[in-house]
C-alpha cells in the first residue's frame, strides 16, 4: 500500500482500542446519502512506472536554446543550491512557528532578509511573497495603507512595467477599489515619459510604480521619477531585478533627498533569478523591502533576532500582530506562507556568488545581450527598437510578423524571444530578447545564423 | 541535537574579503558594454564572501537545527504533515521540466500532466472545473471569494457582500473576505461542534454572498448537517465555499461537490503531499461547480483534439483574471500530480481511511491516559482536539508547556491555541503515513509529560531543554526590532 505502514495486526489492534469492527465504521458520522462511490481515477503506479511516464513526458518538451526573458531568467544554478535546499530538513519542515525546533530555517530567513536589504539598500525585508507579480499587487495595497498624506487609492502604473504584473495587481487589488492609471513610454527611448507624469500634477495619487530595468530591458531615469513622486508626497514603488542590483543603484538610493529622505519607499520584484529554475513559471518567490517606518504595513512573514531565556541569541517570527491568524479580517493580507524553499535556494545562491560573483553574472548578462543585439541587428530587416541603455533584454523590430519567425526558430530548437504583438500592438513587429551569462558566443552565433536564414528565406518567398 | 548544532554563526560572520567560490563565477568576457555612470551602484552590496565548502557546511548545519517530517513525527493539526515521497521531487526536477520557460511554445509533455491533474482533482472533489493557478491556500481562498463576488456582480446582485464564517474558521477566511471587499459575519457552533442552525438561519439574507466552511471542521469533526446548511444558504441566494484544509480526512469518502459546495480550494501541500519547504511554496488549486465555471482564474490547461493549450481571457472573458506572473507554482503542481499517480484510485481512499484510523487510535489512547477530548461524543476525523483546561486549573501547566516539552521527547509540537474557542488546546493530526509504533511512542511521551505535570511542573514550564535555544523572548523581538544584519560601520 502506497506509503501506508500498517500491517494486518496493527490494524486489528488499533480497531480494538478504538472499539469498532472495521475502518469503514470510522466514517459513520457522514450521512449515507452523501457518501462517494468509487472514484474514476487511474490505477496506482509504482515508482519505476511513474519515473518512466514522467521521463517520457519531459522528453517531449526537450531542451531548446532559450533567449526568452520577460520576467523569468535562465541563469546558472550552482550545484550546492538545490543539493542543500532539497535536504529533508529544509524540504519537509513546516513554517517555523515552533521557533526552538526551527532555528535553521529562521536563521536562514534572517540571513535572507539581510541580503535583500543589502541588495536593495532598504532597511527591512520580509521573508518573501508568492512571486514578483503578486508582490507588486501587495506593494500597491501596502502603499495605500502606508501613505498617510493621501486618502487616494489611485496608483500610477507605467506601460513599461511588465504588463502581466499589472494584470495581477488589478485582479488582486481591484477588489479593494484600488485604481490603476497608466503612464505612457517614449517611443524613441523606451523609457517612461516624465512629461506624461507632469501633466497629472494636480491629481490625488498615492503611489507611482517604476520598474528598473523596465519590461523592455531599458534603464529608466529613476532619480528623476523618484524625485517627481516625492515632491508630491507620492510613494515610490520600485520593481527591480535582484541580479541587476549588483551593478545598478539600489532603490534605497534613488533620487535626491526630498524632505530629508531619499530612495524608493517600497521595493519588490521577482526573486527567481537568484538560483531558482525556470520550471514552467513556478514556484518562484516575490521579495519585498521597505523603510523601517512602514514595517507594520508590510505583508508577509518577518523573522527577528532576539534572545532566549538564558540570553543566547536566537531567531523567531515577529510582528505577527499584522498577520491573518491574529488579526483575522484586519490583517495586512490573507497571506500565510512565504516561498520558504525558494528563499532557501536564493540565500545559498547569494552566499556562493557574493557581491563579486553576482556582479560578474550581471556584467556577463549585460555583455551577452549587447553582443546578441549587435549580431541580430546586422541581419537585414532587424533593428533595435529603443535608444535607452539596457541591462540584459532588448526589443527588436522586424520587417515582418514575429510569430512565424519564432515558430521557424522553434523548429530549429531555438526559443527566439517573446512576441510583443498582443501586449504592445502599437510597436509593430516587436520581439523581446534576452541573453544571460548562460549564452555563450557560439549560442549567439547559432541564433543569428538561424534568424538570418529564416529572414532571407521569407524575403525570397515574398 | 548534538552540541555541534548549538550555535552556528551568521554567514556574514564567516565572510572574509577576497574569499570566493570561484567555480561558480561565469567566465570574464571581452566587451565594452556598461551601465551609464549615473545609474551605477556606488558600493557593492554587503553580501558574504565565503568558499563553497563554508557555504555548504553552514547551510547543512542550519538544516540540522530543524525538525522536519524526514526526521521527526510531526502531528501538527490542520497542516497534514505526511511523508513527502522522494519520487515526487526527483521526477519533478527532471532537467527538461526545470528548463521550461513559461513563455515558450506550449509544452505538451508538461501540459499533459497538468491536464490530467485538473481532471483528477475535479473527480476527487466532485466539481465541474479546476484551475491550478493559485499559489497557496490563501490565494486559492482569494480566488474563490473573488469568483463568488464576480458571480453576484454578473447577476447584478450587488448588495451581496457578506461572508458568513463559523467562529472556529481559519484566520485566513475573514482576512480573505476583507481582501475581496466583503464583510464578515461570524456564527457560533453548538456544543457538539456543528454549525448552530438557528444562528445560520438568522444570519442569511439578501446581503449573503456565501458561507465559508471547512468540513470536517477545524474542531476535527464532520459537520453532520451539511446538507441542511447548503439548503439554507442556497435558498437565501448565497453560495457555499469549501476550505480544503481538511480534505485529507474525506478523500474518496465524500466529495465537496456532492455536499453542495459551489467552490473549493485545495491545499496541494497538505492533501497531495507536496513539501511545506519551511513555509512554502504551497499550491492552492480551486475547483468550482457549474455556476462559477466562467469565472475561474487563468490560465487553465485546455485540449483541442490531441493538442494541449492555455485557456486565457479569450476563452474565459468573465475570468477573475491572473493571480501570478505565469501559471502559479507549476513545479509544486507537478509534484502533486506524481503523488496522485503513485497512489491511484486505491491509494486515494486509503489516505482518508488510515488518517482516520491513526487519529481515532491516538485519541483513544490519550483519553485512556487521562487527557480530555474537546468533543468526546464525536468521532475524530483525521485530527482531534485535546483540551488542557483542567490540567491548567490544577497545575498551571499550559498547552504551550506541553508543546515545548514534546520537542524534548523528539516530537514536533501539535498545533496549539487553535481553534481559538477551545481553551488550552492541542490540535493533533497524525496523518496516514505514521506507523503504530510511532503513535505509541508519542503516547508514551504524553504519559510521561502527564506525570511531570504534578511531579516536576517546573520542567514543563521551562521546556524545551534540549533544543539549540530555549524559549525565545518574543516581546523583545517585536519591540527591539533586529530584522537584518548590518556590517560594522
Amino acid at each position: 500500500m502506497a506509503f501506508i505502514p500498517h500491517t494486518g495486526d496493527d490494524i486489528a489492534a488499533m480497531l480494538d482500542v478504538i472499539g469498532v469492527r472495521e475502518i469503514g465504521d470510522l466514517f459513520d458520522e457522514i450521512p449515507v446519502e452523501l457518501r462517494a462511490g468509487a472514484l474514476a481515477l487511474p490505477p496506482a503506479m509504482g515508482e519505476m512506472e511513474v519515473g518512466r511516464l514522467l521521463t517520457e513526458r519531459a522528453a517531449i518538451d526537450g531542451r531548446p536554446l532559450n533567449f526568452i526573458g520577460a520576467g523569468a531568467y535562465e541563469h546558472h544554478i550552482p550545484a550546492p543550491v538545490w543539493a542543500l535546499a532539497t535536504r529533508g530538513e529544509f524540504y519537509s519542515a513546516y513554517t517555523p512557528y515552533q521557533a526552538e525546533a526551527s532555528q535553521g530555517t529562521l536563521q536562514l530567513i534572517y540571513e535572507y532578509q539581510s541580503m535583500m536589504c543589502a541588495l536593495t539598500g532598504m532597511e527591512v525585508s520580509n521573508a518573501s511573497l508568492y512571486d514578483g507579480a503578486s508582490a507588486l499587487a501587495e506593494a500597491c495595497l501596502m502603499a495605500v495603507r502606508a501613505n498617510r498624506a493621501s486618502n487616494s487609492r489611485r496608483i500610477l502604473l507605467p506601460r513599461a512595467v511588465n504588463p502581466t504584473y499589472g494584470q495581477v495587481a488589478r485582479t488582486i487589488a481591484g477588489n479593494q477599489d484600488v485604481i490603476f492609471d497608466t503612464v505612457d513610454f517614449d517611443r524613441a527611448s523606451g523609457r517612461t515619459l516624465l512629461e506624461s507624469l507632469e501633466s497629472r500634477g494636480g491629481e490625488d495619487i498615492t503611489a507611482l510604480v517604476v520598474q528598473q530595468p523596465n519590461f523592455f530591458g531599458c534603464l529608466e531615469e529613476v532619480d528623476e521619477l523618484t524625485d517627481w513622486a516625492h515632491r508630491r508626497k507620492i510613494l515610490l514603488i520600485a520593481v527591480v531585478n535582484p541580479v541587476s542590483l549588483a551593478l545598478l543603484t539600489p532603490p534605497g538610493q534613488w533620487g535626491g533627498a526630498v524632505d530629508g529622505t531619499r530612495g524608493a519607499d517600497i521595493v519588490c520584484g521577482e526573486g527567481q533569478p537568484l538560483g531558482v529554475p525556470l520550471s514552467a513559471g513556478g514556484p518562484y518567490f516575490g521579495f519585498m523591502a521597505t523603510r523601517m517606518q512602514y514595517v507594520r504595513q508590510m505583508p508577509g512573514r518577518i523573522v527577528g533576532r532576539t534572545v532566549d531565556t538564558e540570553g543566547r541569541p536566537g531567531f523567531s517570527l515577529t510582528l505577527q500582530a499584522r498577520e491573518q491568524h491574529i488579526r483575522r479580517s484586519k490583517a495586512t493580507s490573507n497571506i500565510c506562507t512565504n516561498q520558504g524553499l525558494m528563499v532557501t535556494a536564493a540565500t545559498i545562491y547569494m552566499s556562493l556568488l557574493g557581491a563579486e560573483g553576482l556582479a560578474r553574472v550581471a556584467q556577463s548578462s549585460l555583455q551577452r545581450t549587447a553582443d546578441l543585439v549587435a549580431a541580430l541587428s546586422r541581419i537585414a530587416g532587424v533593428k533595435a527598437a529603443f535608444s535607452a541603455p539596457r541591462f540584459h533584454e532588448a526589443v527588436l523590430l522586424l520587417d515582418r510578423p514575429v510569430a512565424p519567425v519564432l515558430a521557424a526558430l522553434a523548429r530549429r530548437g531555438i526559443l527566439g524571444g517573446l512576441d510583443l504583438a498582443d501586449l504592445y500592438p502599437e510597436l509593430g513587429n516587436a520581439l523581446l530578447v534576452c541573453a544571460t551569462e548562460t549564452k555563450l558566443g557560439a549560442d549567439i552565433d547559432a541564433y543569428a545564423g538561424a534568424l538570418a536564414e529564416i529572414m532571407n528565406a521569407a524575403r525570397a518567398a515574398a | 541535537m548534538t552540541e555541534l548544532t548549538a550555535r552556528e554563526p551568521l554567514i556574514f560572520e564567516l565572510s572574509k574579503p577576497g574569499r570566493k567560490a570561484g567555480t561558480q563565477f561565469p567566465p570574464a568576457i571581452a566587451g565594452n558594454a556598461e551601465i551609464p555612470a549615473h545609474l551605477r551602484r556606488a558600493a557593492p552590496p554587503a553580501l558574504p564572501a565565503v568558499s563553497e565548502l563554508q557555504a555548504v557546511r553552514h547551510y547543512t548545519r542550519l538544516s540540522q537545527m530543524n525538525f522536519s517530517i524526514d526526521t521527526h513525527f510531526y502531528p501538527l493539526g490542520s497542516c497534514t504533515m505526511k511523508y513527502n515521497p522522494k519520487a515526487c521531487n526527483t521526477y519533478a526536477m527532471l532537467p527538461e521540466f526545470l528548463g521550461l520557460h513559461p513563455l515558450g511554445p506550449e509544452p505538451q509533455g508538461f501540459m499533459a500532466c497538468m491536464y490530467e491533474l485538473q481532471d483528477m482533482l475535479r473527480e476527487i472533489t466532485g466539481m465541474q472545473g479546476v484551475s491550478l493557478t493559485p499559489m497557496a491556500g490563501a490565494q486559492g481562498e482569494f480566488a474563490g471569494v473573488a469568483m463568488i463576488r464576480a458571480y453576484h456582480r454578473a447577476r447584478n446582485d450587488l448588495q451581496r457582500t457578506e461572508i458568513i464564517v463559523p467562529q472556529a474558521a481559519h484566520g485566513t477566511n475573514p482576512a480573505t473576505a476583507a481582501m475581496c471587499g466583503c464583510s464578515v459575519k461570524e456564527i457560533p457552533c453548538d456544543a457538539n461542534g456543528d454549525v448552530d442552525i438557528d444562528a445560520l438561519k438568522s444570519a442569511v439574507g439578501p446581503c449573503t454572498a456565501a458561507i465559508m466552511l471547512t468540513n470536517p471542521s477545524t474542531l476535527g469533526v464532520f459537520e453532520h448537517k451539511i446538507a441542511e446548511v447548503a439548503r439554507i444558504v442556497h435558498e437565501a441566494g448565497g453560495l457555499l465555499y469549501y476550505d480544503g484544509a481538511n480534505l485529507n480526512a474525506i478523500l474518496g469518502k465524500v466529495r465537496p461537490g456532492d455536499m453542495g459546495f459551489d467552490v473549493i480550494h485545495m491545499n496541494l501541500h497538505k492533501t497531495f503531499s507536496t513539501p511545506h519547504g519551511g513555509g512554502g511554496p504551497g499550491s492552492g488549486a480551486v475547483g468550482v461547480g457549474a455556476r462559477l465555471l466562467p469565472f475561474l482564474p487563468i490560465p487553465i490547461v485546455g485540449r483541442d483534439g490531441s493538442r494541449y493549450r492555455w485557456l486565457t481571457e479569450r476563452d474565459l472573458p468573465q475570468s477573475i483574471g491572473r493571480l501570478s506572473g505565469f501559471m502559479g507554482n507549476a513545479g509544486v503542481n507537478l509534484r502533486a500530480y506524481i503523488y496522485m499517480r503513485l497512489l491511484g484510485r486505491e491509494g486515494m481512499v486509503r489516505v482518508a481511511e488510515f488518517a482516520a484510523l491513526n487519529a481515532n487510535y491516538l485519541l483513544k489512547r490519550l483519553q485512556a491516559a487521562g487527557y480530555e477530548a474537546a468533543y468526546p461524543k464525536r468521532r475524530a476525523s483525521h485530527e482531534f482536539i485535546i483540551t488542557l483546561k483542567r490540567e491548567n486549573r490544577e497545575t498551571h501547566v499550559t498547552a504551550m508547556d506541553v508543546a515545548k516539552r514534546l520537542l524534548d521527547y523528539g516530537f514536533h509540537a501539535p498545533t496549539t491555541y487553535f481553534p481559538l474557542l477551545v481553551p488550552e488546546c492541542l490540535l493533533i493530526e497524525p496523518t496516514e503515513t505514521e506507523a503504530k509504533e510511532d503513535l505509541d511512542r508519542f503516547c508514551d511521551a504524553m504519559i510521561m509529560i502527564r506525570r511531570e505535570m504534578t511531579e516536576d511542573p517546573e520542567k514543563l514550564a521551562s521546556a524545551p531543554h534540549t533544543m539549540p535555544v530555549r524559549r525565545l523572548d518574543d516581546v523583545r523581538a517585536a519591540k527591539q526590532l533586529d530584522l537584518a544584519w548590518k556590517p560594522a560601520a
